[in-house]
């Protein structure tokens, strides 16, 4: 295993080749805000959260799908970085309907704790309050698209830790939007096979087991990259 | 030429209510009208939301009495259910209503009313409130608050937080009571108890003081509806709902709160988006009916707790064995607290209490339930339908304040028709107006405004409209 070393916020520090910066700041304790991200699953850079600078590029890098290089110079925290993230964060809540106060994902939310992490207090654009369906067609789980972010951690998880891919994205730009099966209601969806996983994986209140009510959603993230990690190295224990 | 007067509280937060006076060609009172807050909307956006938010949803129309909504919204729920919660949920949810209802009324009474009857009405009104009460009599003040924490930490312990609680769940309860919090609430009882105590008989030294507004702030006959228990006990939870006229009789008793559209009217009158409920077999506006701690007293045969029921006897020598005067509203609220805190004693005596069987849980088995509790001010009704997969297609509410709407305005009208001549309202009738107001305890954000008065906005207005004296109040 060859070893590049890199600096991280004037931090040098050594990570495994292939390693990408995200997962080199995470094994030297550097914290780097992420929402798409989910331990187990493929990095695709969708949610911007996890945005650096590298010295010598010109743009902002996700952190998730950036291998590291020798000689890197990392900053992750700049006043810059740190304005992006917050006007991303506000974006993200202006549009959709993120009413924290009804949410069954209330206080135990990946967003609204991403949200706070980056300083996030309110939103300078005004709110789009799209208005989007809500799925209960399922016999034990509900998906609310008005609390979506795109983040596709429940399209990763049903492709490539179940295997059944239930979930795509359609449309475009403002329309995109999580759609189940081809675009069926989720309960008429054969290929579901209600383990559970998605439920698992979201990072907000969009996915949640029917009969939730407000402020009661609890989640076992713990769960994916156990799973992951049992299938690549044989380990069925946790 | 006949004038309108218009007291307009100001509010900060989104419930807003407004008086109406309207003066005849002689200058006289002829008719006033306290305009309720508009909740409607909830009912709007509740459609299409899966039907296990609406208790979280709706327990936000109230800040004070969100328990209420919890409660009366995972009964609708467990209706479409079709299922029987748990006994030791049953107990712990009568718990948490009890606490409920002495938080409420505790707010009601020490921080809301009883600057008035300690302080009196005619207190400078910049300190005519908590703090001022406080200065006044610091050792009632205090005692007043931690009855009311009493009350909220209950909530918090069954709930998790004590505004907006999570824990009444459609099934049951989602946290069961643990045994330091139950030790807690044991110790702090006495305390309670006594407070209560002592706070009554000082009220009734406040009766003998002001046998005036005692007897014209809204006194008159009505319909008095809530639940009733087994053996005629006053009930805060369930049981059947009861009808009884100012006399005592019984008009409609048993009645199933399935049908409440064969029992409840709702009127409209021209220029207010709001609904008038009144007793259906009775027509409006005949059917005029009072629900809250004094329909409760009124109702009821006997409190079923040995020092409520001591001190019900006193509350019917003073008041009739039907009060009918709307300021007996307060006397209620204690004898309430009493009950409930005695009720809160049996229940941590409960073997079952501290059980961990508390939640049932089912599908949709219907698509349509009513269900209905008893907030702190009065029997609260919530009707959903769904379809079949439990996303909510329809939402009606009655609530409390909604159905003394009919009852305020009268009370408002004989208030200001004692009191108000020619167009100048000195301070200490917009006291009185708005302390008649009170005796209903309104859920209204201006009526819990943080100094415990309302911002008012008085205008006078003559028939065509043109302001003929104003008055601002913050
Ligand atoms: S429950 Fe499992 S199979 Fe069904 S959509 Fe979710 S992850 Fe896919
Ligand atoms: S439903 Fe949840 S997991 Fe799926 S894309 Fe939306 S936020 Fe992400």
């Amino acid at each position: 295993m060859s070893v590049k070393t890199l600096t991280i916020n004037g931090e040098l520090i050594s990570a495994r080749a292939g390693d990408t910066i995200l997962q080199a700041a995470k094994d030297n304790g550097i914290y780097i805000p992420t929402l798409c991200h989910l331990e187990g699953l493929s990095d695709i850079g969708a949610c911007r959260m996890c945005m650096v600078e590298v010295e010598g590029i010109n743009k902002l890098l996700s952190a998730c799908v950036t291998e590291v290089a020798e000689g890197m110079v990392v900053a992750t925290n700049t006043e810059k970085l740190k304005e992006y993230r917050r006007m991303n964060m506000e974006l993200i809540f202006a549009e959709g309907n993120h009413t924290c106060a009804v949410c069954v994902a209330n206080s135990n939310c990946e967003l609204q704790d991403t949200a706070v992490a980056v300083g996030m207090e309110h939103t300078r654009f005004s709110y789009r309050f799209p208005d989007r369906g809500v799925d209960l067609s399922h016999p034990q789980f509900g998906i609310d698209r008005n609390r979506c972010i795109l983040c596709t951690r429940c399209v990763r998880v049903c492709d490539e830790i179940e295997g059944a891919h239930v979930w795509d994205i359609a449309n475009r730009g403002e329309e995109a939007e999580i759609v189940s099966g081809l675009n069926q209601p989720w309960g008429e969806v054969d290929a579901c096979t209600a383990c559970g996983k998605c439920v698992n994986a979201c990072p907000t209140g969009a996915i949640s087991y029917k009969g939730s009510s407000v402020a009661v959603m609890q989640r076992d993230r713990g769960r994916i990259p156990f799973l992951a990690a049992a299938r690549e190295k044989q380990q069925w224990t946790r | 030429m006949s004038q309108k007067i218009l007291i307009d509280p100001v509010t900060r937060i989104g419930g807003h209510g407004k008086i109406s006076i309207n003066l005849d060609a002689a200058g006289e009172v002829e008719r006033a009208q306290f305009h309720v807050s508009e909740y409607r909307g909830f009912e709007k956006f509740c459609e299409g939301r899966p039907m296990w938010e609406l208790a979280g949803i709706t327990a936000r129309i109230c800040g004070i009495c969100p328990v209420s909504h919890l409660l009366a919204s995972s009964k609708t729920v467990e209706k479409i259910m079709g299922v029987q919660i748990p006994s030791a949920g049953k107990k712990l949810r009568r718990l948490i209503n009890s606490a409920q209802i002495v938080q409420s009324h505790a707010l009601s009474f020490f921080h809301l009313s009883s600057p008035d009857f300690f302080l009196g009405w005619d207190y400078d009104p910049a300190k005519r409130n908590i703090f001022g009460l406080m200065a006044n009599d610091p050792e009632i003040a205090r005692a007043g608050i931690r009855l009311r924490q009493f009350g909220q930490k209950i909530i918090e312990f069954l709930a998790g937080r004590k505004i907006h609680s999570a824990g009444i769940v459609p099934g049951g309860m989602e946290f069961p009571l643990t045994e330091e919090a139950r030790q807690w609430i044991l110790d702090r009882l006495p305390e309670e108890i006594e407070t209560t105590r002592k706070t009554i008989a000082i009220f009734k030294k406040v009766l003998d003081k002001y046998p005036e507004e005692a007897n014209i702030f809204g006194n008159f006959p009505t319909l008095y509806m809530g639940l009733v228990g087994e053996d005629n006990v006053w009930e805060n939870y369930e049981g059947k709902i009861r009808v009884t006229d100012s006399e005592g009789n019984i008009i409609a008793d048993d009645l199933n709160e399935d049908n409440y559209q064969d029992f409840i009217g709702e009127a409209v009158e021209p220029g207010t988006y709001l609904k008038y409920p009144y007793y259906k077999p009775w027509g409006y506006p005949k059917g005029d009916y009072r629900v809250g701690p004094l329909a409760r007293l009124n109702i009821c045969s006997r409190m079923g707790t040995i020092k409520a029921d001591r001190e019900l006897l006193e509350y019917r020598d003073r008041a009739g064995v039907v009060a009918t005067s709307s300021f007996y509203f307060h006397y209620a609220r204690l004898v309430e607290i009493l009950a409930s805190l005695e009720r809160i004693e049996q229940l941590l005596d409960d073997s079952e209490i501290l059980s961990t069987r508390i939640r049932a849980t089912a599908g949709i088995n219907n698509l349509e339930g009513v269900g209905v509790s008893e907030a702190p001010r009065g029997i609260l009704f919530h009707h959903y339908k769904v379809d079949e997969n439990g996303a909510i297609a329809k939402v009606n509410l009655i609530i409390a304040t909604g159905q003394n709407n009919l009852s305020m305005n009268k009370t408002v009208t004989q208030v200001a028709k004692h009191y108000i001549r020619g167009n100048d309202i000195p301070e200490e009738i917009i006291n009185r107006i708005e302390a008649s107001i009170r005796a209903f305890d309104p859920c209204l954000g201006c009526t819990t405004h943080a100094t415990g008065q309302m911002p008012l906005h008085i205008q006078l207005l003559s028939s065509e409209g043109e302001i003929v004296n104003e008055i601002w109040r913050d």
